[in-house]
C-alpha cells in the first residue's frame, strides 16, 4: 500500500488525530466513558495503521523491538508502583487518598497514573501482537 | 418504545449475523463478520447507557481484534474445512444447553429491577460515594481503578503475559527464520544448524 497516494495521505493526515483522541480517552477517564484499556486500543491502533501503510519496518523504526517490550514491562511495573508508593506513604495497596494526603487529588492521581500504566501495557502488547502475527507472515512470504 | 424497537432490530441483526458466520466458510468474510458482530453488540450497550462497555467493545471488538484475526488468518487456510455429515450428539447437547439457558432466563430478575441482588449489594455505595466522597465523577472509572484496583491490576498483567507469551513464540521463531536464511546466504558450513537454537533461546529472552 506504501505506493498509493490515497493512502499515504489519509494515512499521514489521520495519524496525530488518533493519537489525540487516544491521549484525550486516557486522561479524561474519570469525567467521561474511557479509561487506560481504550485508549491504549486507539494509540496502538495509530500506530498500526502507519505500519500497515507504511510497511513493518518503517513501523518498528518509530518504536523497535525491544524499546516495546520495555513499555509492557514499564506499565505493568507504574500500576505495582503505585501500589507499592501508597504502601509507603502508610496507607493499603492501592488505596490512592494516602499519595497527597487529601481524598479529592490523591484519588484523581492515583486514577491517572495507574491508568496511565494500563494504557501504556495495552499499547506496546496490542503492538508487539500484530507485529508478530504480521511480521512472521512477511517473513515466510519473502 | 423506540429503545424497544431499536433494541429487536439490533438483537435480530447480531442473530442474523451470528448465523451467518457459523454458515460462512470464506475466514476472510467470517471475521469482517464478528467485526460487524462486536460494533452491532456495541450499539446495543449504547442503548442499554453502558457507554464505557460499548467504547471498549467498539475499540477491542470491532477494532483491534479484527486487524490482529486478519494478521494472524495467513497462518490457516482461506476456508473452513467441510465437515459432511452432522453429528447428533452435538445436536442433542446443544439443544439441551440451549434448553437449560433459557430456563436460567426466565428465572433472571426483570431489565432494570431495582429489587435485584446485583443492584442491592455495593452498588448502591459506589453510586452515593463515588461523587461526593471520592470527588470523581465517572463510576465506573472509580469501580475500575479505585474500588476494585486489586482485579485491574491482574487484567494488566493478563495482557502482559499474553504479550509476552505471543512474542516467545513469534518472534522467537522469526529470528530464528532470520538467523538461517541470513547463514544460507553467507554459506558458512554448519552455522545454519548451530545457530537455530542459539538464536532461539536470545529471542525467548530479549
Amino acid at each position: 500500500m506504501k505506493n498509493n497516494p490515497v493512502f499515504r495521505v489519509v494515512a499521514k493526515i489521520l495519524f496525530a488525530p488518533i493519537i489525540m483522541f487516544g491521549l484525550y480517552v486516557q486522561f479524561h477517564g474519570d469525567f467521561g466513558p474511557g479509561g487506560g484499556f481504550q485508549a491504549g486500543v486507539i494509540i496502538a491502533a495509530a500506530f498500526i495503521l502507519h505500519a500497515l501503510v507504511f510497511g513493518l519496518d518503517a513501523g518498528r523504526r518509530i518504536i523497535p523491538l525491544s524499546v516495546n517490550i520495555w513499555m509492557m514491562v514499564l506499565g505493568v511495573l507504574i500500576y505495582g508502583g503505585v501500589g507499592v508508593a501508597t504502601m509507603m506513604k502508610g496507607g493499603l495497596f492501592l488505596d490512592y487518598t494516602p499519595l497527597t494526603g487529601s481524598v479529592g487529588s490523591g484519588q484523581h492521581l492515583g486514577i491517572l497514573l495507574v491508568e496511565f500504566g494500563v494504557g501504556l501495557t495495552v499499547t506496546s502488547v496490542m503492538l508487539a501482537l500484530f507485529h508478530a502475527f504480521a511480521g512472521f507472515v512477511e517473513e515466510r512470504r519473502k | 418504545m423506540t429503545a424497544l424497537v431499536i433494541d429487536i432490530f439490533l438483537l435480530a441483526l447480531l442473530v442474523l449475523i451470528a448465523v451467518m458466520v457459523v454458515r460462512t466458510a470464506r475466514l476472510f468474510a467470517v471475521i469482517v463478520m464478528s467485526g460487524a458482530y462486536s460494533l452491532t453488540s456495541a450499539a446495543i450497550f449504547v442503548n442499554l447507557d453502558a457507554v464505557d462497555v460499548a467504547f471498549t467493545e467498539a475499540a477491542v471488538g470491532a477494532g483491534i481484534s479484527t486487524v490482529l484475526f486478519l494478521a494472524a488468518m495467513a497462518y490457516v487456510p482461506a476456508d473452513e474445512k467441510p465437515r459432511g455429515n452432522h453429528n447428533l450428539v452435538a445436536a442433542l447437547v446443544c439443544v439441551i444447553a440451549g434448553m437449560l439457558l433459557l430456563g436460567a432466563v426466565i428465572e433472571l430478575p426483570t431489565f432494570g429491577d431495582i429489587a435485584a441482588p446485583v443492584h442491592q449489594h455495593v452498588a448502591p455505595r459506589y453510586i452515593a460515594e463515588s461523587g461526593s466522597a471520592l470527588h470523581i465523577p465517572n463510576i465506573v472509572t472509580t469501580v475500575l481503578a479505585s474500588y476494585r484496583g486489586f482485579d485491574t491490576l491482574g487484567e494488566t498483567i493478563v495482557v502482559f503475559t499474553a504479550g509476552l507469551g505471543v512474542l516467545m513464540l513469534l518472534a522467537g521463531i522469526t529470528r530464528t527464520h532470520k538467523m538461517k536464511r541470513h547463514s544460507d546466504k553467507v554459506s558458512r558450513p554448519g552455522s545454519p544448524k548451530s545457530a537455530a537454537p542459539k538464536s532461539r533461546a536470545k529471542g525467548g529472552s530479549a
